[in-house]
């Protein structure tokens, strides 16, 4: 699925340029799962935007099933982004004067689909992660982990081929964190999609096949025999 | 979605989308208001000329005044009386009609009208009578101390009628002054008359050329008490009032209007006309056939509506001049203001509002999608502006009618340096010299003024949508990752 080799990401601050990433070499598998940790500022969400083409790296590739992200033209950048990328932000990220429904159906629009068939996707979708009847609330009147339900359906919503999560539970407290990780993992194993999560959750990590650590810039993979638990 | 997107962002972000809408709105209310005063003075103005002129004429033709002084002495009456014995206390009376200002030889309203861009000319004369009616008794006058006539007539002047009752040593007697116009009755279409209508009776015939018939404007004839089928005698001859006139601006170009030879036999001014009333056949070439009636026509003095309106002083000029210097600038500096202020404010909305417009883009959302929905929000804020400054301009508008000031116009006042004598040195408005008329300030709002308030907030919009837009289009997707909420 993924091909990354040798990828640079600077950040200019002031007269000081921060290595975010430094010649990060990395492979995903059809399918895949891997989980991403290490210290603050040691480069997770960096990485993870040039895996959804947020971004682009200043030096390397980024392959997405032979397609390289790092120069690819802008606009088939965003149609990349529109139809094989599901992306779970730490805060949401919810349009916070659309209802629920219409908070799914904004991964849509770009896709062109007829306004009817569109609500019927967003509802579906909305009804399996168990919010089915919460459609019509606006983020605002929904509890966390019901938001973050909503930006899972929203995500989910497009059938995407990638799904990314930047410490997808970061906000949430304990309980709701595993309900959310639950059903993560449901979908994960229901839908057969490449799953890259960035998390601070040690145990978590430990029970992921593959767990990748981030430090200034550069990636460290180890294979974990144990699995998931 | 862009419509339900527009919707609740509009809805639920209703205090925003009401500060950006009132500023566009106090611009543009300002720009109405302004607008329809500077319309209602120029309408005033133009009710002011028209009352002089009559509909549809150009510019009128008179005489080049001549130096000073002497058609001062000229006009300067003389009235015979032969006093009575005493205890005689029958009336005498005698009227005395003066041509005003100078004339010209008929022949000249053909000539004009030979001239290019001349579409229709017709001549008029217009005339001063004074009556002088009164007691007069031998003995009774100390000499030197009240000669006969020199008691008012003078140069005739008050305008109207005012006859004030003078007493001398013995003598008792009314001086009583009142315009003539004598009109074309065959060409009826162009000259004063045309800004009166005939609200009793009739006007003339086109047959009447010499007839003794005369129409009597409205209030002369209800101080005088005239009425249609009455009489009224100038210099011995009994005209017959055939129609009372009312002039549409409430003033008119004359007290009395007579057929145009009766006139001239009247003043003892044979083949001769004070005015030259003139249309020309294109309204914009005016400056041209002005120029060359002055060049082929000798000797002559051409006035336009625009010389005239130059003319005109007084507090309605004086606010005209307000209107549309200040006025114009003030709303001119707010409406340029508030855009600003619009723009920056929705500048400021797409600030908090990077991480929302980052996912969108994280999402696939073209740049351009998300632009449209920034510019489509400043676009529907602009029109909600424009319908509250509609609002407000007609409120204001309206209230300048209900309670705006009464204004003086006053005619031909300063105007030393035109010509020497005022504007041409005769024609009607000679006689109006120096009179004030008032008139009430409208505010009359034109359906191109609201088109206009329209085209404002659009523009409004967009310039604010130009500025949100420009500061959305530069987010990036990661954006949506941004820690500042
Ligand atoms: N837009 C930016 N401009 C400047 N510096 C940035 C920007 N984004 C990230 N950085 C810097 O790049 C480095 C890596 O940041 P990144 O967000 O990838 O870290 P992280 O591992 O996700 O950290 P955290 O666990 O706090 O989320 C940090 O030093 C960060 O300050
Ligand atoms: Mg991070």
């Amino acid at each position: 699925m993924y091909q990354l080799s040798g990828v640079t990401k600077r950040y200019r601050r002031g007269k000081a340029t921060v290595q975010a990433l430094d010649g990060v070499d990395l492979a995903i598998e059809d399918g895949g799962r891997l989980v991403i940790q290490g210290p603050t500022g040691g480069g997770k969400s960096t990485l993870l935007q040039m895996l959804g083409g947020l971004d682009r790296p200043d030096s390397g590739s980024v392959l997405l099933d032979g397609v390289d992200l790092a120069t690819l033209p802008e606009s088939r950048l965003t149609r990349v982004r529109a139809e094989k990328i599901g992306f779970v932000f730490q805060g949401f990220n919810l349009v916070p004067t659309l209802t629920a429904q219409e908070n799914v159906e904004t991964a849509l629009v770009p896709l062109g689909l007829r306004p009817r068939e569109r609500r019927e996707r967003a509802g579906e979708v909305l009804a399996s992660v168990g919010l089915g009847e919460r459609r019509g609330h606006l983020p605002g009147e929904l509890s966390g982990g019901q938001q973050q339900r909503v930006a899972i359906a929203r995500a989910l919503v497009k059938s995407p081929a990638v799904l990314l999560a930047d410490e997808p539970t970061g906000n949430l407290d304990e309980s709701t964190r595993d309900e959310i990780m639950d059903l993560l993992e449901t979908l994960w194993e229901d839908n057969g999609l490449t799953f890259v999560m960035v998390t601070h959750d040690t145990a978590l990590a430990r029970r992921a096949p593959r767990l990748a650590t981030i430090r200034k810039g550069r990636v460290t993979i180890r294979e974990q025999v144990a699995g998931r638990g | 979605m862009f419509f339900t997107y527009l919707r609740r962002e509009l809805r639920r972000r209703r205090k925003a989308a009401l500060v950006v809408a009132s500023g566009l709105a106090l611009g543009i209310a300002l720009v109405i208001v302004v607008g329809a005063v500077s319309e209602g003075m120029s309408q005033a103005q133009a009710r002011v000329l028209q009352s002089l002129y009559g509909l549809g004429t150009d510019m009128t033709v008179t005489k080049a005044a001549e130096p000073p002084g002497e058609g001062q002495a000229q006009g300067r009456p003389r009235f015979e009386f032969d006093a009575k014995e005493s205890g005689d206390d029958s009336d005498q009376s005698s009227d005395m009609v003066i041509v005003q200002g100078q004339s010209l030889a008929d022949s000249t309203v053909a000539k004009v009208a030979d001239q290019d861009g001349v579409a229709d000319t017709v001549g008029g004369l217009s005339a001063r009578v004074m009556k002088v009616n009164g007691q007069f008794t031998r003995g009774e006058i100390e000499p030197g101390q009240t000669p006969p006539g020199g008691g008012r007539g003078g140069d005739g002047g008050e305008g109207g009628s005012g006859g004030d009752r003078v007493r001398g040593g013995g003598a008792a007697f009314d001086v009583n002054s009142y315009t003539l116009f004598g009109t074309d009755v065959a060409q009826q279409d162009l000259g004063p008359l045309t800004s009166s209508s005939i609200t009793s009776g009739r006007t003339f015939k086109a047959a009447e050329t010499d007839a003794e018939v005369a129409v009597v404007d409205s209030a002369y004839a209800k101080e005088q008490k005239l009425k249609v089928g009455g009489k009224l005698t100038v210099s011995g001859t009994a005209y017959a009032v055939i129609g009372i006139a009312t002039a549409d601006s409430g003033d008119a170009a004359a007290n009395v209007y007579v057929p145009l030879k009766q006139a001239q036999t009247l003043a003892d001014a044979k083949g001769k006309v004070t005015t030259v009333y003139v249309r020309a056949t294109d309204s914009q070439r005016i400056d041209a056939v002005k120029a060359a009636v002055q060049k082929n026509v000798p000797d002559t003095t051409v006035t336009t509506s625009a010389d005239l309106a130059d003319t005109v002083s007084g507090s309605l000029s004086t606010a005209a001049d307000l209107a549309s210097g200040v006025g114009r600038w003030l709303s001119v500096i707010v409406l340029a203001a508030a855009f600003v202020v619009a723009g920056l404010l929705t500048s400021s909305a797409v600030s908090r509002r990077v991480r929302e417009f980052g996912t969108l883009k994280a999402l696939g959302w073209r740049s351009g999608r998300v632009t449209r929905q920034v510019v489509g929000e400043a676009l529907v804020n602009g029109l909600i502006g424009g319908a509250l400054g509609i609002a407000l301009g007609l409120a204001g508008a309206w209230a300048v009618t209900a309670f705006g000031p009464t204004l003086t116009a006053e005619l031909g006042r300063g105007t030393g340096g035109f010509g020497g004598g005022g504007f041409g040195g005769g024609g009607p408005a000679r006689q109006t010299a120096g009179r004030a008329v008032d008139i009430a300030l409208t505010a009359p709002v034109s359906l191109g003024a609201i088109g206009l308030a329209v085209g404002l907030a659009v523009a409004g919009g967009l310039v604010a949508g130009a500025f949100g837009g420009w500061r959305a289009s530069r987010l990036r997707p990661a954006d949506a990752l941004r820690r500042i909420a």
